[in-house]
């Protein structure tokens, strides 16, 4: 249960040996009392509720947005407000649409065929990247072709980019502004937090609630998800400017907006640039979730695929995405390191103006190309690659699950019978009331009196959504996924926290796993353990995994030397070293490592509702599904919020906790 | 030309009303224990005439940065009066004061605060930009200065790829582009190893008696307030405990403070005669050579040493006093 988990970080030994063990003291005491209390009222007061059931509360919820729906086309708020939004944003969106992915009128194929684009994509990476990003950038687009998406990827990448552009305008100039005045970076920063704890799905339903269904709800959610990151970095990117740059330029009577000008944002560029990777790494990760919503593109497929349970088309659509995301994250990562270059002043300005003279001329031809002929126009042949790769993976997840069927049943019942079912059984079968109150005095024994409060205003803001057993379902996947997700973090993050070579194999990997969008790791895992809890548990400990490792290798490798060599000096074994010298100094980063495993699992555990997952996650979706469960879903989307709040603040402040006994 | 009256910097929440409340009277750590705030400066007063090297000494977190950057108000003083040639600089506009900033003052920061995506020439040329100066004859200015304090050739260089002592000619040189009236020098060599500390430091002399511009220049090193300065402030705490020639300081410390700030420094390097004369004893004889009062203790030993005879010093024909070998030995041994 949670404090089992949750104690982790505070039961490492402390130097404060009297207060560790009044804490270790009281986790047990509170572990052992919800355990007897939960297991002697089992049974009563559980909340439970059918899926084709409803509260009053959901029922409302239905009737609001029945009333939206009603009021869509009269009310002034509607006419003159969001459906003006809504109308920009899909003018634009088509606008692009129209340009590389959807024929347009009686044409065969968009503005721009398929060899216009190639060539002038590359040719842009060519500008801002260089060469050997070009050839990647045109590989990946012949591959796309090759898979038989064409259209869908440019359709992702046409979406991607209009959230890109509009989360740019809106975030940058914000971004600036919390980088300059400090009073708005603190409180925009808790608007922040909340948006990007909050797990991706759970924008979906109210977001079509007010924009419908389409393109503009798509780009809508996708900058929301997207803004953040573009917003904190840029502020991080002025503020990494030296001051005494700055001051000098202001002792020399530049005004606020020269110095921004001449020499904040031109120091800033870079990180803002990697801040555009994020912010585009993000919003394709979000625009593959809203095929949900009918967003079109890859994502769609994917979907499609995931619920007929069709393994090979999932995978071949799957490996799209991968190909966008490696194409557009290697290009803006190159394009970060360019920024570097020229502020180290190593290019050959002269030469590489004429070069980009020339291709622009060549992307101009290519264009004129692909709007001519018909081959240049839509991508010849119908996806051979993509049809044999579908097949492949059909025979091999075939095969393996003939051959290997023991093995995933071993594992699927080990962790059922195990972990799963009893924690699942605990949880739901225990009273609301003695599980809420077990949160809440966890979160007074961590965080006081306030975190009290907010645990309080969770527990009840669940119950009041009518999904307290849901709630509860999910909770236990939830658990089980972190524990492994940290005990994975923890392992691994010590091995290459401690080892240059593991973390120099290792850390590419994490890196490339954190590009992908959250739920192509659905389509390998589906294949393995069919529409079950545990494909979504498998899924969401590989999705979690890197930013575990990652934050707990930092830690490791963050010890001061002293610490260690004072260790080393005692006569440490390895084990010793590890276990009495770095977790115990560490101990932070296994906290923090915590929070972030748990809020990651919990993304993707509710996604998992789309591959047979139970619990809150598989409510959002059938909120999309069916129109008398929608007030279902948008209470299932709330709750998912609630839970998330309440477990981030309660790991964050064992994260606290954790730092001040280190002190 | 410049001149401070009274002025206070204090730090944190409602600062104005520390001033004048008893917390005044507090050390630093009991006002910070007790309201959070901390008082940079200290009710600080002094002059500074044209064509002056004035330098302000103390240690660490004695306030010079605050003081030097509440003079040019890129930290807003709390309370006082600050004038420039007339006009109370604490109460004009915005606009104003960037005129100010960039025609009559310049500043010289202890790190440079160079513009790194910069060539030297454009970090020169900046003050220059923005005062909307054309850019080929921006560019004849800015080569003018760079050649001024010795970077030919450096000109199209970035910053970083330059030594730090090269750095710190470029902020020279781009705080004299706009040929300002005062500088500000804050800690300007601190981070140099000491030779190149020393050759930056003959360069000010050389500017100095070049350009003559009024100078404000702050350092925690006596030997370089020394060298450079015509009258050195000691600051502590935030206040001003002593302003004076070199002479006077180490002559009449004001206090243990200042007197501990200048106990290690060869006093026969800055005393003159006039120091340590004194009367002629009764019987004396007073037919030895005679020395200027104003020939430092330093420049006159071996004279006095290799003379029998006590030197008279002599200054418009009347006797000031005598010296002797015993009152060097007596200063140089530090038991005067
Ligand atoms: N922005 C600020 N907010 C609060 N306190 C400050 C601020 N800037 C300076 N102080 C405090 O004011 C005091 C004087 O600082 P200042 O930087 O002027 O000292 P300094 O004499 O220049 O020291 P140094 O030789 O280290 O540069 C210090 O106690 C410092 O902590
Ligand atoms: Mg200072």
């Amino acid at each position: 249960m949670a404090t089992t988990l949750l104690s982790k970080p505070a039961n490492e030994p402390a130097p404060v040996v009297a207060k560790k063990s009044k804490l270790s003291f009281q986790l047990s005491l509170l572990t052992g009392s919800f355990l007897f209390f939960a297991l002697l009222l089992r049974g009563i007061a559980t909340l439970p509720l059918d899926t084709s059931s409803l509260t009053s509360f959901q029922n409302w919820l239905n009737s609001v947005s029945d009333w939206i729906g009603n009021n869509r086309t009269s009310n002034p708020v509607f006419t003159f407000f969001i459906n003006v939004i809504r109308d920009f944003i899909d003018t634009f969106v088509t606008g692009i649409q129209d340009l590389i992915s959807q024929a347009v009128g009686n044409n065969a194929s968009p503005l721009l065929g398929w060899f216009g684009i190639v060539v002038m994509l590359s040719y842009l990476a060519y500008a801002v990247a260089n060469l050997r990003i070009a050839l990647l950038v045109c590989g990946g687009l012949i591959s796309l072709g090759l898979l038989g998406y064409w259209q869908e990827s440019m359709d992702t990448l046409a979406l991607t980019l209009a959230a890109v552009v509009l989360a740019l305008i809106v975030g940058i100039p914000l971004g600036i502004c919390a980088g300059l005045f400090p009073r708005f970076e603190k409180i925009i920063t808790p608007a922040l937090d909340f948006a990007q704890v909050m797990p991706t799905f759970v924008y979906l339903t109210p977001v079509t609630l007010f924009f419908l269904i389409g393109p503009a709800s798509a780009t809508i959610v996708t900058m929301v998800y997207a803004i953040p990151p573009a917003l904190r970095i840029t502020a991080v990117a002025l503020h990494e400017v030296p001051w005494s740059s700055v001051e000098a330029a202001i002792s020399m009577g530049s005004t606020r907006m020269q110095a921004l000008r001449k020499v904040q944002l031109p120091q800033a560029k870079r990180t803002i640039v990697v801040g555009i990777n994020q912010t585009i790494m993000a919003a394709l990760s979000m625009v593959t979730i809203a095929a949900l919503i009918d967003a079109p593109g890859l994502g769609r497929v994917v979907i499609r695929a995931l619920e007929s349970l069709d393994i090979g088309s999932s995978f071949q659509a799957g490996l799209g995405i991968v190909i966008l995301a490696v194409v557009l994250d290697r290009t803006t990562t190159a394009a970060a390191s360019k920024v570097d270059a020229e502020n180290s002043h190593l290019l050959d300005h002269k030469h590489h103006r004429q070069i980009l003279k020339i291709g622009a001329l060549l992307s101009l031809i290519a264009i004129i190309i692909s709007r001519i002929y018909i081959w240049a126009g839509n991508f010849p042949g119908t996806g051979v690659l993509g049809h044999d790769i579908a097949t492949y993976t059909d025979n091999a997840t075939n095969w393996f699950q003939a051959h290997f069927v023991n093995v995933t049943n071993a594992i699927t019942n080990a962790i059922s019978y195990g972990l799963l079912n009893p924690l699942q059984s605990l949880l739901t079968n225990s009273p609301w009331f003695v599980t809420g109150l077990a949160f809440v005095l966890l979160a007074a024994i961590l965080g006081g009196r306030k975190l009290a409060l907010v645990a309080t205003f969770c527990v009840l803001g669940i119950v009041g959504t009518g999904l307290w057993s849901d709630t509860m379902a999910t909770l236990a996947s939830v658990l089980v996924a972190s524990i492994a997700t940290v005990t994975i973090g923890i392992v691994v993050g010590v091995w290459i926290g401690r080892s240059k070579r593991a973390d120099q194999i290792i850390r590419p990997i994490l890196d490339a796993g954190q590009v992908l969008p959250a739920f192509v790791y659905l389509v390998p895992f589906l294949g393995l353990f069919g529409a079950t809890r545990f494909t979504a548990i498998m899924a969401a400990i590989v999705y979690a995994a890197p930013a575990s490792i990652k934050l707990m290798a930092d830690g490791i490798a963050g010890i001061p030397a002293s610490i260690s060599e004072a260790g080393i000096a005692a006569g440490s074994s390895k084990w010793q070293m590890i276990i009495k010298v770095q977790l115990p100094s560490a101990r932070r980063a296994v906290a923090l490592s915590t929070n972030q495993g748990i809020i990651y699992v919990l993304a993707m555990v509710v996604v998992g509702g789309l591959v047979g997952a139970g619990g809150l996650g598989y409510l959002v979706v059938a909120g999309f599904a069916q129109l008398n469960l929608t007030g279902k879903g948008l209470a299932a989307g709330l709750a998912i919020v609630l839970l998330g709040i309440l477990l981030d603040r309660i790991t964050q402040a064992a994260a606290v906790r954790s730092t001040l006994q280190g002190k | 030309m410049i001149s401070v009256r009274n002025l206070w910097k204090v730090f944190g929440s409602n600062p104005e009303a520390i001033i004048g409340s008893p917390d005044a009277a507090l050390t630093r750590q009991e006002l910070r224990a007790k309201t959070g705030n901390t008082i940079a400066v200290r009710d600080v007063s002094f002059d500074v005439a044209p064509g002056e090297v004035f330098v302000v000494m103390g240690l660490s977190g004695s306030g010079k940065s605050t003081l030097v950057r509440c003079m040019t108000r890129l930290i807003e003083p709390t309370q006082g009066e600050l004038r420039f040639e007339d006009e109370d600089i604490l109460k004009v506009d915005e606009k104003r004061l960037r005129e100010l900033r960039k025609t009559r003052f310049s500043m010289v920061f202890q790190h440079f605060g160079l513009l790194p995506h910069r060539k030297v020439i454009d970090n020169v040329a900046y003050s220059l930009e923005i005062n909307g100066v054309g850019k080929s004859e921006r560019h004849a200015r800015a080569n003018e200065v760079i050649d001024l304090v010795g970077l030919q050739g450096y000109a199209q260089a970035y910053p970083e790829q330059l030594s730090g002592g090269m750095q710190q000619r470029v902020g020279l040189a781009r705080a004299l582009a706009v040929d300002p009236q005062v500088l500000f020098l804050d800690e300007p060599f601190s981070a140099l190893d000491p030779l190149i500390r020393r050759d930056m430091q003959t360069e000010v002399i050389r500017l100095h008696h070049q350009l003559g511009k009024t100078m404000v220049f702050i350092t925690h090193d006596l030997a370089e307030a020394v060298k450079l300065g015509d009258r050195i402030a000691i600051m502590r705490d935030g206040a001003i405990v002593q302003i004076g020639t070199p002479e006077e300081l180490v002559a009449q410390p004001a206090d243990d403070y200042v007197a501990n700030f200048v106990r290690d420094f060869p006093k026969s390097h800055i005393l003159t005669l006039r120091w340590i004369a004194r009367k002629p004893q009764p019987g004396e004889d007073l037919n030895g050579p005679i020395l200027a009062p104003s020939i430092t203790v330093r420049n006159a030993t071996r004279q006095i040493i290799e003379s029998s005879l006590p030197i008279r010093v002599m200054e418009n024909g009347n006797l000031l006093g005598v010296v002797t070998a015993v009152e060097v030995l007596h200063l140089i041994s530090g038991q005067d």
